[in-house]
């Protein structure tokens, strides 16, 4: 029984349109009891259809799914029984309070009458949801729906757990308890399956299946994989007015298979050749950066060197840009922003400013009050009390030319599904009033930069996840702003699109333009030169990614990283308000 | 199955539905569709729609000064269906024909009296608006009503005989004074049950699929017959709610005669809630979308039960191929059914064959439904 | 400005039209429409069923059942045995009239003295009943004269202007070119901005250099053009298939109709304006159209409404201008007429895009 796998996943083929490349491609793959199987890579990979094929709800076009020996799809009922699914958006009933939800499901899954309030009992101080069991599910704050749709999953123990993408829209901490919760669950009689595009969370699995557009690239425990990359990532601490001049360097001189700003340094990987001498640095990349220091490898740099390494070569944004006079006044301006509804203080005294050429970061978790900061500062949203000042200018009250110097790039990259790529850009170049000529010749400029020419007269929509990101970017910066806004613009994203992303924006910085960054994502932190950490509607720090790093450096927490910087930051906030 | 189990499943079902009624009720837009817009919708067809011409505006221009002609100037100011404007000049009453302002004109000439004497009585001419045909025929058929009796009365009042002549004698039966509201309301209900049993049904479904809570609930051991006995049970109940509301309405407020028992009310709603109901059902399982399921119940529900059920227009008056199209709608059965409920009674000989259509129907729709609610998500 | 206008107009335009549910809405609609409102909607009674108790062995008895076969509403005529298969008859909605001859009464009528008829209708069916009992009445008033040899002389000469024969699609189709403009533009505009505030797209809109006021008009530009090619489209329709006469001033009809689907352009906005989702604004454009059209003087006439409702009929577009289109088809309304009916529309347009135009800013968090 011990060596037989929970789940065989056997050359397992789906396809949801007959000419599209297929959504799982030939999968193999083995789920044991005992611990949590992580169901890595970004959107669009396949987690969820092959989540949905080991429900049961779904059928694979070729291959079968095994799940204690029997076929998924054909022992439907005596599957339903054994499993606790919780799908994304967590399938609770909004409108219904905590307590019924558990009781829907419980009822549904035929938890027998006696043994139910001891389960509830148990669940609710399990996720630390007693003292709000009357409270409506739509309510809840995004961890404690998320803990709620664990808990509905767990009633009845099932044999197998599948979570899929349960920290989407969970901020670090709540992330980090469920993930003991769920850890402390886990015995030989279970097995979890546990999905996410989060590669961080990856290298605490236990085993892992690395999907990429259908592709399994890699199964087995992370560190098998981050072991390959061993001796090859170095960082580099140039002076931080070289540090993007450098990156771009290596990038364009293609001198590492990856680079990375990473807070105040550059994150390298080294091109295999040079791996054998273990960690010597090549001295190509020292002449270009100075001293280079080994650090441990992570599961991303092993991710980055499968798919075949970072980008290369320079962005060609640099030359689409004019530069923007830099007259040495902020170009954004928050002073003592607040907004409040009723009772309810959504931002409270939110001031920074941002100079020219610099990358600044909102951080915080959903609903700490970053989009209202956002909207304030955007003009979307009128103040309680204080100001916000883009390129000079209130955006609430100035005029409509004024709010041409801004560029806004929406979350999941909002764009006219139904148009083309070309309409979606002929459409944002008229609305901010360029010329016919210029129009037209931005245009090309864009569809060149970006690579989109060959997807000139194909649907927004229907775009590989990558060049949706790319075509949000080119039509914000079709009218060359000097203020840029992005929202979360890089979350759920594979790593090479990241970085293709990324240094797109490094080269926008070299033009003066001032670009400010909303993110719950940490990662996306690194990118910034400085950040703002919001919680519970105030600020809780600022600094550069490093400063907020040392600020909670302790002997113990050797190298902290932005999670435990932002997890430490909260936790001190928090015992201030107790005090 | 063992006793155990199908005890769960009926337990099963019993939280579904319960669930269904909780949201129901605390959703603001389930609020609106269940009982904002029927209500509306009764007030509208109780007091907006009336094809009874009690008060048609007609002009009567009186050309003929003398006794007789005012007489029967007089006798049309006198009639009930009649608001009449008097004018001695047929040009100013014309313009207000053409504006709407009047729906016809009864014009007396200068000549009447002496035709009256001669028997030669086709000397007034009644003009009808043509643009309202259904009104124009009313100002046609009750001017002729006015003038006959009128006619008789100066006859007698001469001292002749009217000549013999066969006289038509109407009876409307259950509705003698032909009150439009009588069935017009009845009628409306099954509009309503419509709303109810098939739009807000669709929605509701379909919204739990853009949720995902379908998902959830689909991996867990519910089978596909408890699911849809679950969604059926709470919009039965809903259904049969607002037939009640809607029955007390038009007993109280709008003064509608009930005949009928409230037994075979309720047997007849419960049969056409069958067809209403699966045809929800059949739209979110197809759809699994709300902005595309709202649009088809519109379009599949509402609009043929309100135009094709026969409560307002004719059934028997539609080319032959709608009328082939209405043998499908079961709002058609019901709306004869109630009407015949309210005003005339349990006539079972009309009833029985309505609720065997309607059950045929929803046997139809719920079959289709069984067969394409999915097992699977794909 | 015009600029920004017209892109916004063109990708107005390119959304609605390239989604096939966009299309599905522009296509589908109009032309279930055209099938069920122009053939279905009829107060003309067509097909009807009689029955007839013919007692009297005379004459005349047959002569009245000859002669209501041949009439034109007439479908079946069934002949009853008895006067006791009346109830059932009725009843069961076998016919929706029944005719009831007495024993004597060829012999009444040869002897010169007055007879009867005996009409029993189906009371259910009010407005079909009362239409076939004006049928049967004048029927029997013309054998009535055959009878007693009096003069062929109808007391009373009518006259239907506008619609001499009272062809029912003559009031349908004039004013379905009214409630079609009206289905098509209040859901195109009601779903303009929900669509782009559920696709998180109007937030980029508001930040972009574009005004309100140019939002607002570029979002009605789509609802003008659609509610204009779809008016037209049954304009044409009129023409060719239904044969309806035209009397008045197309130009006019076109003028007004501007004004008319500003109006309604107007309230499709405010209903989109206060929506968050499509779902939302599809539901608020049924709220607001069944009523509308419902009370507009298309269904049953408004005069016959109670009064405080008449006077709320006053803010429903489609209640003015179906007085505008009937009347220019039927009866060549004059432009005097037509004025007095366009400017309720005007009003009503004039409270409602500023409306909307300040609750876009207002409703955006």
């Amino acid at each position: 029984m011990q060596n037989d796998p929970f789940i065989c996943i056997d050359n397992v083929t789906k396809r949801f349109e007959p000419d599209a490349p297929p959504a799982l491609d030939a999968i193999n793959g083995e789920i044991a009891t005992g611990h949590i199987t992580g169901l890595v890579g970004p959107d669009g990979a396949g987690k969820t259809t092959l989540i949905r094929l080991m429900t049961g709800l779904s059928r694979p076009d070729e291959g079968r799914v095994l799940i204690n020996g029997k076929d998924a799809t054909r022992s439907h009922k005596d599957l339903h029984r054994m499993i606790g699914y919780m799908p994304q958006k967590f399938g609770l009933y909004e409108d219904l309070t905590v307590q019924e939800n558990l009781g829907i499901y419980a009822n549904l899954k035929g938890l027998p009458a006696a043994d139910r309030q001891a389960a509830f009992d148990e669940l609710l101080e399990f996720t630390d949801l007693a003292q709000f069991t009357g409270r409506l599910a739509g309510a809840l704050s995004g961890g404690m729906k998320q803990k709620l749709g664990l808990a509905c999953a767990l009633l009845k123990r099932p044999r197998l757990l599948l979570l899929d993408e349960p920290s989407v829209g969970v901020d670090p901490i709540s992330r980090r308890e469920l993930w003991r919760m769920v850890q402390a669950l886990v015995d030989e009689t279970m097995a979890v399956v546990w999905s996410t595009a989060y590669l961080d969370e990856a290298e605490h699995c236990d085993h892992v299946l690395l999907l990429s557009e259908g592709r399994l690239l890699f199964a087995g425990p992370p560190a098998d994989l981050t072991r390959r990359v061993d001796g090859r990532v170095f960082l580099a601490k140039p002076p931080a007015s070289k540090r993007r001049a450098i990156l771009s360097r290596l990038l364009s001189e293609n001198l590492a298979r990856d680079a990375i700003i990473h807070g105040d340094a550059i994150r390298i990987l080294t091109k295999d050749e040079t791996s054998m001498v273990g960690v010597t640095p090549p001295p190509a990349i020292v002449e270009v950066t100075g001293v280079l220091e080994p650090v441990p490898s992570r599961f991303e740099d092993a991710f980055v060197d499968v798919l075949g390494g970072g980008p290369q070569g320079r962005s060609l944004l640099a030359d689409a840009m004019t530069i923007h006079a830099d007259d040495g006044k902020p170009a954004v301006e928050a002073r003592g922003l607040t907004k409040r509804y009723g009772d309810f203080t959504a931002a409270s005294d939110i001031s920074f400013s941002i100079k020219r050429g610099e990358i600044f970061g909102l951080l915080g978790p959903n609903g700490a009050g970053k989009s209202t900061t956002f909207k304030m500062l955007c003009g979307l949203l009128t103040p309680s009390e204080g100001e916000g000042r883009v390129a000079g200018f209130d955006l609430r009250t100035a005029t409509a030319d004024a709010r041409g110097r801004l560029g806004y790039m929406a979350q999941k990259f909002a764009l006219y599904g139904e148009l083309s790529v070309a309409q979606n850009l002929a459409f944002f170049a008229g609305v901010y009033g360029l010329g016919k000529k210029r129009a037209q010749h931005r245009i090309e400029t864009m569809l060149d930069v970006f690579e989109l020419t060959q997807y000139r007269k194909v649907s927004a929509k229907t775009l590989p996840l990558g060049f949706k990101q790319r075509l949000a970017l080119a039509a914000a910066l079709l009218h060359e702003p000097d203020v840029l806004f992005l929202d979360e613009p890089t979350s759920g994203v594979d790593p090479i699109t990241r970085r293709e992303f990324w240094s797109h924006i490094n080269a926008l910085t070299a033009q003066n333009v001032a670009v400010l960054v909303t993110t719950h994502f940490m990662e996306e932190a690194e990118y910034c030169d400085r950040i703002n950490l919001i919680y519970r509607g105030q600020t809780i720090a600022e600094g550069t990614p490093d400063e907020l790093r040392n600020a909670i450096r302790r002997p113990e927490v050797e190298a902290p990283t932005m999670e435990d910087a932002f997890i430490e930051l909260v936790r001190r906030s928090d015992t201030q308000e107790a005090a | 199955m063992t006793r155990q189990e199908s005890l769960r499943s009926v337990w099963r079902i019993i939280t579904m539905a319960r669930k269904e009624t909780l949201q129901i009720v605390r959703d603001p837009s389930s609020i609106l569709i269940a009982f904002v817009l029927p209500l509306l919708l009764l007030f509208m067809f109780g007091f907006g729609i009336s094809l009874d011409a009690n008060t048609v505006r007609i002009g009567v221009v009186v050309e003929d000064a003398r006794p007789d002609a005012r007489s029967l100037a007089q006798s049309f100011q006198a009639s009930r269906y009649f608001d009449v404007t008097l004018a001695f000049d047929r040009r100013a009453v014309e313009e207000e024909l053409v504006a709407g302002r009047l729906r016809g004109i009864v014009v007396i000439p200068s000549d009447f009296t002496e035709r009256l004497r001669r028997q030669n009585p086709s000397a007034v001419q009644i003009i009808t608006d043509g643009s309202q045909p259904n009104t124009a025929q009313f100002v046609a058929n009750y001017a002729r009503g006015v003038y006959a009796v009128w006619q008789d009365k100066y006859l007698r009042d001469e001292g002749r005989n009217p000549p013999p002549s066969i006289e038509s004698q109407p009876r409307f039966w259950f509705n003698a004074e032909l009150t439009s509201r009588y069935n017009l309301v009845p009628g409306s209900t099954a509009v309503v049950m419509t709303i109810i049993g098939t739009l807000l049904t669709a929605l509701v479904i379909a919204r739990e699929w853009e949720r995902g809570t379908m998902e959830a609930v689909l991996a867990t051991p519910i089978s596909r017959i408890e699911l849809l006995l679950s969604k059926i049970a709470p919009y039965f109940a809903l259904g049969m709610g607002s037939l009640i509301l809607c029955a007390v309405a038009a007993v109280f407020i709008f003064g509608v005669p009930f005949r009928g028992s409230v037994f075979a009310l309720g047997v007849v709603a419960a049969a056409f809630l069958l067809p209403a109901l699966g045809q929800g059902l059949l739209i979110s399982a197809v759809t699994k979308n709300q902005f595309v399921a709202s649009q088809l119940a519109l379009f599949t529900g509402f609009l043929p039960a309100t135009l094709l059920s026969g409560f307002v227009f004719e059934i028997s008056s539609m080319p032959e191929l709608i009328r082939v199209i209405t043998m499908f709608i079961p709002a058609r059965y019901f709306v004869t059914s109630l009407q015949t409920l309210f005003l005339a009674g349990d006539t079972w000989i009309l009833l029985l064959p309505a609720i065997r259509n309607m059950v045929a129907v929803g046997v139809l729709f719920l079959t289709l439904t069984y067969f394409a609610t999915p097992k699977r998500i794909d | 400005m015009w600029r920004r206008i017209y892109s916004l107009i063109i990708k107005e335009l390119l959304a609605i039209w390239r989604d096939p549910k966009g299309r599905m809405t522009l296509i589908i609609p109009p032309i279930l429409q055209l099938v069920i409102f122009a053939f279905a909607m009829t107060m003309e009674v067509k097909n009807a069923d009689i029955a007839v108790v013919n007692l009297d062995n005379g004459y005349w008895g047959s002569e009245i059942e000859a002669q209501i076969t041949a009439a034109a509403p007439f479908d079946d005529v069934y002949r009853l045995e008895s006067v006791g298969q009346i109830r059932e008859t009725i009843d069961a909605q076998r016919a929706i009239a029944v005719v009831h001859i007495g024993q004597d009464f060829s012999r009444q009528i040869g002897a010169g003295e007055p007879a009867n008829i005996q009409i029993i209708l189906d009371g259910r069916k009010s407005n079909s009943a009362q239409i076939v009992n004006g049928y049967l009445t004048n029927t029997i008033a013309r054998v009535s004269t055959q009878a007693y040899g009096g003069p062929i002389v109808e007391p009373l000469r009518v006259r239907n202007w506008f619609n001499p024969n009272l062809e029912y699609n003559w009031f349908t189709v004039p004013g379905l070119i009214a409630t079609i403009t009206l289905l098509t533009t209040i859901i195109v505009t009601a779903l303009s901005v929900a669509r782009e505030r559920e696709l998180g797209t109007f937030d980029q809109l508001l930040v972009s250099p574009m005004r309100p006021l140019e939002i607002v008009v570029g979002k009605a530009a789509p609802g003008m053009i659609f509610g204009y090619i779809h008016g037209s489209f049954f304009i044409f329709m009129a023409a060719v298939i239904f044969k309806i006469p035209f009397s008045g001033s197309l130009l006019l009809l076109y003028a007004s109709m501007f004004f008319y689907l500003l109006a309604v352009i107007g309230i499709g906005l405010f209903i989109s304006a206060i929506s968050a989702t499509q779902q939302q604004a599809i539901l608020g454009a049924f709220v607001f159209a069944s009523p509308a059209i419902l009370l507009s003087g298309f269904m049953s006439p408004v005069e016959n409404m109670p009064n405080w409702m008449q006077t709320l009929t006053l803010i429903n577009p489609l209640r003015h201008f179906l007085v505008i289109a009937q009347g220019i088809y039927l009866k060549g309304l004059p432009a005097l007429e037509v004025a007095r009916n366009t400017a309720p529309l005007i009003l009503i347009a004039a409270v409602t895009l500023p409306a909307a135009a300040w609750l876009f800013r207002k409703k955006s968090t």
